[in-house]
């Protein structure tokens, strides 16, 4: 196949495969007798037009962000981490247990613990699937789709007869101490002229954000990171280079499933602050299409979590205020993902035709 | 547990492995053409859909399943164009699908139904409902065999009879037919197959519309015969626990219903909790999680090679290129 | 050999009548920027052997790849007994009576013979009559072609000599009288290479036509009719073969005089640098790999290892790298040191650490991540390198990069760019990147599979003149290649490999490709064949 420039590839195929998705959810839209311009302005202004709407939005980014980093990480060492969910479900696990051990005195040693919680959980929830590609050469998506309902198997398991408070119907554990709230982007001094109090957003943004750039490092300045794009790529070369096939599966699916289940602290500690059924709410899922879409890449990613927490927080919205389903939003992640992910060659193909013309017009002038 | 609890649980380990042997077999033609599909569930949910909803308009349970079908092969068209013309992830395009059927299904269901994403009961015609076996009344007196046949081997929907008859068939083309023999070939080594004058592309999207179809009678089932009418995430998973059971089958057709009946008397047993505890000595419980989770759990045990290894097709996911 | 030739001679001798079995007229085809086949013309006789020569790259393949459909040529025309035949498919090669062996046998290794040959050639939906049919049709061709296997067996099962017989019979079930056999040998010991040329002999007896491609020389000479040279896409000679010498197929394969001998002084020898004892390597499939191997290699010298192709050379290079697989025993010591041959201790990291620098048989596979860029691969395996490393665990990319510019200046990598991705340089400068980078870290121990395959002839000199003047600057080399001439120019000793055994040791000054040749083919006493 012939190639594109490397900026084509890089912005405009998964520009061009957004539109696509795009267009065909309009579609949708109209077949069901939406009106999509009306849509994607419910969408636009429910997400981004207000202090409100964007407190919501970077508040699901926040955690898009970290399952899509999640997704990432496992994709450089070439293992197709589908188990972010479940990893995230864990991760939930941890913070609660973290949480409702001691009492916090402060949010911050409380976000560290927490955090510690969370990565451990989500990492260990990884360990089994990663042991098992490595050691047992088990395929590590279909045991991660696997783990994906253990995991929820087992919440369910613990919420119903472990962690439920006595005298409290719904399977949820109990609320965690007051002293662990997190600072919601209404109460941090100087955002809290922008945001009012009732957002969602806290503070763990701001560790998503620290995450995109310490996965950056990770893959592009350190040894491990080489190692790891390293096998990646080739295995049988990697081996040569007494690079540990083992070690880099291991290694990389850890990291994969602690920051999977890193996303436990904004939703779990910084939102609900209680670990209810189903918390993660398909964020692991949302993950793939972030991952696709931002080419696995942490500033990809960053921005590819930001347009799908707009996506999620507009489709809310859009829920809300037009007779279109919220479920338009699932529908537009599945369009995402085949686009970016499965029909890329295709998207490629439509375009290598148009750069052909342009070098062709380039020549011609030329001459 | 007396005979008659058993009997019953039986049953509905029949009614409740169907929809997972259909699912199962169906992938059994894909992943042994060598094209991966994580989208059973996607295909069976939009073909619970479309026969739900089809079946609820016409009032006829079999264009119902024709729609089912029809609905299914559209996903299946599309999983053969990405990883076949395409040459795509098949992984991804399978996960992809699974998610644009969930949001599809209840955004048409809705717009249709208003009814919340689900359609409206069906009765009557629009169902597939039991058929009474020959001899089934004159043998209900005989001891032990009788009930068996009465009221687990009699009595199903068409659809029950239809999965069951799929797994000998499908066995017989796999291992005694021409098509048989160029399907496996095409999964283990499709160069094999392109050098010897055949068409790669036919036979894989051939397998997938036969994946297809099989999942569309499996969607259709769900909705038209185990319930009655489509609801948001009727198959909860089911094509997954399919995809399990393949892997537990080592992609064999005999096996294959054993591995389906094996999850589906699990889940027969998950909705009779009472049974489980009168079965179990004291005060002991086993969770009904732990029930739903057993499926997965076995098949990771599978998968970790400790009991027998299962190895997939070895051309599975990965597209055909013509080599130099 | 010499009989061999004379078979050659009484074939041609004998005239054949009627149009040409194969005749191709003007086949072009690019790929892209690429001209693969430029205006390929050829008239092959039926009932001959046509060989086609030339080097890794010239076009071969492709050309092959058109006659049997799986690409369609951009001009020309292809005619087959006199008649002008379309193939658009392999269906329509199959239908003119082309049958493909492919270097890569294309067969399904957990299916029998019988399934195997079958497979596209059934002839109804059920299997049962084709079957039936095939048991009998192959009983038949094996006593007709001394083509004997067992039509139950898996294919997984059998050798690769039998897989080979499998994909003749497969050509022969489905009545071809045009055989094509892509570098048939090049898996082949070689016993099976004889057995295979006995079976081609015989076909042509029964008035087959075969077309053989190949790059090496001797199985030209001894057993083709005729043979046409390709040359960067183009054919530039047609010869009876009973007309011409290896030395002047060389010389038209490469288009200028072959420089055989490289310009080297004579050997220093010093301390002893690697000694290896009874080394034992047995493979996942329970196969012994390598059956009690022992040599030694002193500083400032270069041990040659010649044989053929799977007869345990890579799986020397691969102990000796860190990364064998399967079950090891043996001893290994490098400067008088006992290093570990497999296990925890054996990887591509300690083997480094202690100075074993590697350039591996493939670079694709191996050497090389062709999606990383080429200072990215410049520290490859030597990631751990100290002067490549930051602060803490960071990598100094900035150090690499410097480092990597210096490396393809010295050694003239065409172009110097190294942002650019390993796959966007040709096999020569992909090539000098590896061995720049195992080279210039003067290692006690280098080891070299195949260092010039698929390299162009400039880059072949330049690459062999840095290998001996690392020998020179005292460091120990192993040099493992299937070119014979390659052995006998470079190396200091030559050992020669032959069913996971050393055959024995000769000195290139000493002995002959002849010598060379009975070793590899595993006749261990030379007095008596001499």
């Amino acid at each position: 196949m012939e190639k594109l420039p490397a900026w084509a590839d890089l912005v405009l195929v998964p520009l061009i495969s957004l539109l696509l998705a795009a267009l065909i959810s309009a579609l949708v839209v109209l077949g069901i007798g939406g009106d999509p311009i009306e849509a994607v302005s419910v969408m636009v202004k429910g997400a981004l037009g207000s202090a409100y709407g964007w407190g919501y939005t970077l508040y699901y980014t926040t955690s898009f962000i970290f399952t899509g980093l999640a997704v990432t990480v496992a994709y450089h060492a070439s293992q197709f981490n589908i188990g972010g969910e479940g990893q995230a479900q864990l991760g939930g696990l941890g913070v609660a247990l973290v949480l409702l051990a001691v009492d916090w005195p402060h949010w911050s040693v409380a976000l560290l613990a927490a955090s510690l919680g969370a990565a451990a959980f989500g990492a260990a929830w990884a360990a089994i699937p990663a042991w098992l590609q490595a050691k047992r050469g088990s395929h590590i998506v279909i045991t991660t789709i696997m783990f994906n309902y253990i995991a929820a198997a087992l919440i369910v398991y613990l919420l119903v007869e472990v962690l439920r408070p006595v005298g409290q119907m719904d399977p949820a554990t109990a609320r965690f101490p007051a002293a662990a709230h997190l600072p919601s982007f209404g109460e941090i001094p100087g955002l809290s002229l922008i945001f009012s109090k009732q957002v969602p957003a806290n503070i763990s943004f701001f560790l998503a954000l620290a995450a995109c750039f310490a996965v950056w490092a990770l893959l592009w300045r350190t040894r491990l990171g080489y190692e790891i794009r390293a096998f990646g790529k080739s295995e049988s070369a990697a081996v040569y280079a007494g690079i540990s096939p083992t070690r880099v599966i291991l290694v990389s699916m850890l990291i994969s499933g602690a920051l999977a289940g890193l996303m436990a602290v904004n939703n779990v500690m910084g939102e609900a602050e209680r670990l209810m059924q189903n918390a993660s709410e398909g964020a692991g899922f949302i993950g793939i299409a972030v991952a696709l879409m931002g080419r696995n890449h942490p500033l990809g990613v960053f921005l590819a979590a930001l347009l799908f927490g707009v996506l999620y927080q507009g489709g809310a919205e859009m829920g809300l205020w037009t007779n279109i389903p919220i479920e338009l939003r699932t529908l537009l992640q599945g369009l995402v993902i085949l686009f970016t992910g499965a029909l890329d060659t295709m998207v490629r193909m439509m375009l290598v035709p148009a750069f052909r013309l342009v070098a062709a017009r380039r020549i011609g002038g030329a001459a | 547990m007396d005979y008659m609890t058993l009997i019953e649980i039986l049953g509905s380990t029949l009614r409740l492995g169907t929809p997972l042997l259909l699912a199962c077999i169906a992938g059994l033609y894909s992943e042994r053409a060598g094209i991966f599909d994580i989208g059973l569930e996607g295909k069976m949910l939009m073909a619970a859909m479309a026969s739900g909803a089809v079946a609820a308009l016409s009032g006829s349970a079999w264009i119902g399943l024709g729609a089912g079908i029809l609905a299914s092969l559209l996903f299946a068209a599309i999983h053969g164009l990405a990883s076949i013309t395409f040459r795509g992830n098949q992984l991804i395009s399978g996960v992809a699908l699974n998610f644009v059927a969930s949001g599809a299904t209840i955004l048409i269901a809705q717009t249709l139904f208003g009814q919340g994403g689900r359609t409206p009961p069906l009765t009557g015609e629009a169902r597939f409902g039991p058929i009474t076996l020959p001899f089934a009344e004159a043998l209900s007196g005989v001891p032990f065999l009788g009930p068996f046949y009465g009221r687990v081997i009699s009595g199903q929907s068409l659809l029950v009879y239809l999965a069951l008859a799929t797994v000998p068939l499908t066995w017989w083309l796999l291992y005694r037919t021409r098509f048989g023999l160029r399907l496996r070939a095409v999964g283990e080594n499709p160069e094999s197959v392109d050098t010897a004058g055949v068409s790669v592309v036919r036979l894989r999207y051939t397998a997938v519309a036969l994946t297809g179809v099989l999942c569309g009678i499996a969607g259709a089932y769900m909705a038209t015969s185990l319930q009655a009418g489509f609801g948001r995430e009727m198959t909860a998973g089911r094509g997954y626990i399919a995809l399990a059971a393949l892997i537990f089958a080592k992609w064999r057709p005999w096996q294959a219903l054993w591995a389906t009946m094996l999850f589906g008397f699990l889940q027969a047993l998950a909705l009779r909790p009472d049974v489980i505890d009168a079965a179990l000595p004291g005060s002991l419980t086993i969770p009904v999680s732990f029930l739903d989770a057993l499926p997965y759990i076995l098949t990771v045990i599978v998968l970790a090679g400790f009991v027998g290894r299962a190895i997939p097709p070895r051309a599975g996911g990965q597209p055909y290129v013509k080599e130099r | 050999m010499a009989s061999a030739t004379d078979t050659g001679r009484q074939a041609t001798a004998a005239p054949a009548a009627g149009p040409p079995a194969i005749e191709l007229r003007g086949i072009s085809k690019s790929f892209g920027a690429v001209q693969a086949n430029r205006d390929i013309s050829i008239r092959v006789r039926p009932g001959t052997i046509h060989g086609i020569v030339g080097e890794n790259g010239a076009g071969k393949s492709t050309l092959m790849s058109i006659l049997y459909g799986f690409y369609r040529a951009d001009a020309g025309e292809i005619l087959i007994d006199g008649r002008p035949t379309e193939i658009p498919d392999s269906q329509a090669a199959i239908r003119a009576g082309i049958g493909m062996v492919f270097q890569h046998f294309k067969l399904v290794p957990n299916f029998s013979v019988l399934e195997n040959v079958i497979l596209g050639a059934e002839d109804g939906a059920l299997l049962r009559p084709s079957l039936a049919k095939a048991r009998k049709t192959l009983a038949d061709l094996a006593r007709d072609y001394d083509l004997d296997v067992d039509p139950e067996a898996l294919v997984e099962e059998l050798s690769v000599g039998h897989q080979q017989r499998v994909e003749i019979l497969k050509a022969l079930y489905r009545h071809a009288d045009i055989l094509i056999l892509d570098e048939p040998t090049g898996v082949l010991t070689p016993d099976e290479a004889d057995h295979l040329f006995r079976i081609l002999r015989g076909l042509k007896a029964q008035g087959k036509t075969i077309l053989l491609i190949t790059h090496k020389l001797r199985e030209i000479m001894e057993i083709t009719d005729e043979v046409s040279v390709m040359r960067r896409g183009e054919i530039v000679a047609t010869v009876t073969t009973a007309k011409t010498s290896p030395e002047q197929l060389a010389e038209l394969m490469v288009g200028r005089k072959v420089l055989l001998h490289v310009p080297k002084g004579s050997a220093h020898p010093g301390r002893e640098v690697l000694r290896i004892e009874d080394l034992r390597v047995t493979d996942a499939q329970g196969v012994a790999r390598l059956k009690g191997v022992s040599l030694t290699i002193r500083a400032g010298e270069i041990l040659g290892i010649a044989g053929v192709a799977g007869n345990g050379q890579s799986e020397l290079l691969q102990v000796l790298g860190g990364f064998a697989r399967g079950r090891v025993s043996g001893t290994i010591a490098v400067d008088g040191q006992q290093i570990p041959a497999a296990g925890k201790g054996a990887t591509g990291q300690t083997r480094r650490q202690i100075g074993i620098a590697h350039v591996p048989e493939d670079r694709h596979h191996l050497g090389l991540i062709l999606d990383f860029t080429a200072w990215e691969n410049v520290a490859f395996g030597y990631q751990a390198a100290p002067d490549y490393q930051a602060h803490g665990l960071f990598m100094d990319n900035d150090a690499i990069l410097r480092d990597t510019r210096g490396k393809m200046d010295r050694f003239d990598v065409r172009p110097p760019d190294p942002m650019l991705p390993a796959k966007s340089f040709s096999g020569g400068n992909q090539q000098k990147i590896v061995l720049a980078r195992e080279i210039e870290r003067n290692p006690v121990l280098l080891l070299v599979g195949q260092p010039t395959r698929g390299v162009d002839i400039g880059a072949i000199e330049f690459i062999h003149r840095r290998i001996v003047a690392l020998r020179d600057a005292g460091a120990a080399v192993l040099l493992v290649s299937v070119e014979l001439d390659e052995i006998l120019s470079l190396s200091d000793r030559i050992a020669v490999m032959f069913d996971g055994q050393i055959m024995g040791e000769r000195l290139p000054a000493e002995t002959n490709e002849r010598e060379l040749g009975l070793l590899m083919a595993g006749v261990a006493s030379t007095a008596g064949a001499a």
